[in-house]
């Protein structure tokens, strides 16, 4: 049998082992679905921000395109000199207004930087040179150009396109300015979510349009160097201590960046959600299978144990009948051995008998003492036989009867048998049957000799003073009666518990018992198919358990 | 009447001792060591009544009895057992001995079976006669 702790040590195991190949898949399963669905949330929040970034560079080319259109149609469908027309100017830029209301004004500059013509509030400008400016050589080599966003002398953030006609050996610039703001409405978009935000930056990192949080126009935004690269990308940067993810676009007309800034801790939050209810489930599936595992082993251990115990008490029992029929056999033996011996002796003892008849024995002064010492001869030959008579009844193997037979009825009139000995030393002996008790097919001869047995102990064993109980039940197993027989006695230590079924077994005195009563209603009861059981502490009285079986199997 | 018996015992105390006890009182009584001598004991005289001890060195007793039941099927058997011993004695009333009894046996109890044994005895022979 194994001990507590090992019986903890299995437990522990199985519960390791059962957790073990239910948790893993459960965990293995809960992270590839958490992991597929951040794969394919976080490619849809790239796609999304790929596609903003992607239509918000497409609508500032466009703007641009237009407007570098609308310039270049003007500039080369009219000579100067058409421009130079009273009122004319003004009128070009009045429609030019209409369609587009962020046009602040419009000049026209020679070759040689002067501001020929100028329409617009800002009248102080008229009379300006920009020969020396960079803008004006880039145009002057490259036929358009459009300018980064600045203040200028108009003190208002707004960027400039120019648009050169060259006239025969002269050239003049067609320049619009444009109000920036456009910028910003282009750029901002729904689409964004409230953490979101889009702007434009130019090569140097300086902000062209006006972001809806952190820096102003025209502050540095520093995200990085980025070269030109074709089509959008996105990446994730920090800006100010803080982790966002950006879709890019370089614009085609301007080395200008579209950036469109995506916050992750909200366009995450389905995946965060997503997570908690995750470690939900799992923590969930965890404590219902550490529950389960628990019950189970628990349930299988108990039984385990039962079933250990089983063993151990049929082992104990079958180690009981072996020694009884070891015993036996050398009881026989010895029995035979014994009683060769013990006829001599008597009929020795017989013989001298017979010769006391003779008369001159008869005269002998010593006749009364020879007589007397025969009488004794003949009355221990008589004990010895007595005590292997009954080793050979113990021995001897005689096919108990069956018969129905009522256990209440045998016990009854097994107590009469004994009521006067136990009434004499003032000893209750108290019944308790129950009233339908199932008959039995066994032996009621063989079971009056243990129950008797029992009793007449259970009276030796209590003196004087005292009660003993006898029961009687049908066992739960429903084909079984048990017969409980208990006693006020002074109980058996745990020693003696071990050997009372063992013949010569005896705590009587010399001469009253022979050890063998119990040692005989052992192997009756279990000729008959039964069990005898006994418990008992010191100085609490002792109850012997008898089962048995409704019919022999 | 004169009972012949046969007494057959390995023990030798116990033979010379019965031997004396029923010579006291006025009975005729041989005895064999073995079953061998009594088989050939028989040969010489018409026994009525043998009392047979079950165990012997040598031939058993229950095989005697059945040699003794087929030469002289009218001479009762009484068995004399000392060993596991009731069924001996039961095996022995089977193959057709008369009784059986235990030692250390009563002189008294034994004297009453022959006498019993050998009325039998009588009646069957009586009745053999008249059949015959």
């Amino acid at each position: 049998m194994l001990e507590n702790s090992g019986y903890t040590r299995l437990r522990v195991k199985m519960i390791l082992t059962t957790l073990a190949f239910s948790l893993i898949p459960l965990l293995i399963l809960g992270y590839t679905i958490y992991r597929q669905f951040e794969i394919s949330h976080t490619n849809k929040i790239l796609q999304n921000l790929n596609h903003i970034t992607e239509n918000k560079r497409r609508t500032l080319d466009l703007f641009l395109n237009e407007r570098l259109s609308q310039l270049t149609a003007i500039a080369y469908t009219h000579r100067l000199e058409y421009f130079r027309e009273p009122e004319t100017f003004e009128r070009v830029f009045t429609l030019l207004q209409a369609r587009s209301k962020y046009y602040i004004d419009l000049g026209i500059i020679d070759q040689d930087g002067n501001h020929v013509l100028y329409t617009g509030p800002y009248q102080s400008i008229r009379t300006a040179n920009y020969k020396d400016q960079e803008w004006f050589h880039q145009v002057q080599a490259k036929g358009i150009y459009i300018s980064d966003v600045f203040l200028g002398l108009r003190n208002y953030p707004h960027f400039i396109i120019a648009v050169l006609r060259r006239e025969g050996n002269k050239s003049w610039i067609l320049r619009a300015t444009i109000d920036s703001d456009i910028f910003d409405s282009l750029v901002q978009s729904d689409q964004l979510g409230a953490g979101g935000d889009a702007f434009l930056l130019n090569a140097e990192n300086i902000l062209q349009s006006k972001p809806r949080f952190g820096a102003k126009l025209l502050g540095k935004m520093n995200l990085g160097d980025f070269s030109r690269f074709p089509g959008v990308r996105s990446e994730m940067i920090e800006v100010d201590g803080k982790q966002y993810l950006f879709g890019l676009a370089w614009l085609e007309n301007k080395n200008w960046l579209v950036a469109i800034r995506d916050d992750p801790t909200e366009e995450l939050m389905p995946l965060k959600r997503t997570r908690y209810l995750v470690w939900a489930i799992l923590a969930g599936g965890l404590l219902l299978i550490a529950g389960g595992t628990v019950l189970t082993s628990t349930t299988i251990i108990s039984q385990l144990i039962r079933s250990e115990r089983e063993k151990a008490s049929l082992n104990a029992s079958l180690t009981q009948s072996s020694k009884m029929a070891s015993l036996g056999k050398m009881a026989a033996g010895v029995a035979h051995e014994v009683n060769n011996p013990l006829a001599i002796i008597k009929e020795k003892a017989g013989w001298m008998r017979d010769l006391l008849t003779e008369e001159d024995v008869k005269a002998s002064p010593n006749f009364k003492e020879f007589e007397d010492a025969i009488t004794k001869i003949e009355h221990h030959v008589n004990r010895a036989k007595d005590v292997t008579h009954r080793l050979l009844g113990f021995a001897r193997r005689m096919d108990p009867i069956q018969e129905d037979i009522n256990i209440n009825e045998v016990l009854a009139q097994t107590v009469t048998f004994l009521e006067n000995e136990a009434r004499y030393r003032a000893i209750e002996i108290n019944t308790s049957f129950q009233k339908d008790l199932p008959f039995i097919a066994s032996d009621s001869a063989q079971l009056q000799q243990v129950f008797l047995n029992i009793i007449d102990n259970a009276i030796d064993a209590i003196g004087k003073d005292g009660s003993i109980t006898i029961r009687t039940q049908a066992a739960h197993s429903a084909d079984e009666i048990l017969i409980s027989i208990s006693d006020t006695g002074p109980g058996i230590s745990k020693e003696k518990l071990d050997k009372i079924f063992d013949p010569f077994f005896t705590t009587k005195k010399v001469g009253e018992g022979t050890g063998l009563g119990l040692t005989i209603s052992f192997s009756i009861i279990q000729k008959l198919g039964g069990r005898i059981t006994v418990e008992s502490q010191e100085g609490q009285g002792a109850t012997f358990l008898i089962n048995l079986p409704l019919r022999k199997a | 009447m004169d009972i012949k018996i046969l007494l057959v015992d390995d023990e030798n105390d116990f033979v010379e001792t019965m031997v004396k006890r029923f010579g006291i009182r006025k009975m005729a009584i041989d005895s064999a060591k073995s079953g061998q001598e009594a088989l050939a004991a028989m040969q010489a005289k018409d026994y009525d009544v043998i009392i047979l001890d079950v165990r012997m060195p040598g031939m058993d007793g229950l095989e005697v009895l059945k040699l003794i039941r087929e030469r002289a099927p009218l001479t009762e058997v009484i068995m004399l057992t000392g060993h596991a011993s009731l069924e001996a004695g039961m095996q022995g009333m089977n193959l057709g001995a008369y009784d059986y009894v235990l030692k250390p046996a009563d002189f008294d109890d034994l004297l009453d079976k022959v006498r019993k044994a050998f009325e039998r005895k009588e009646l069957n022979a009586k009745a053999r006669k008249q059949g015959a």
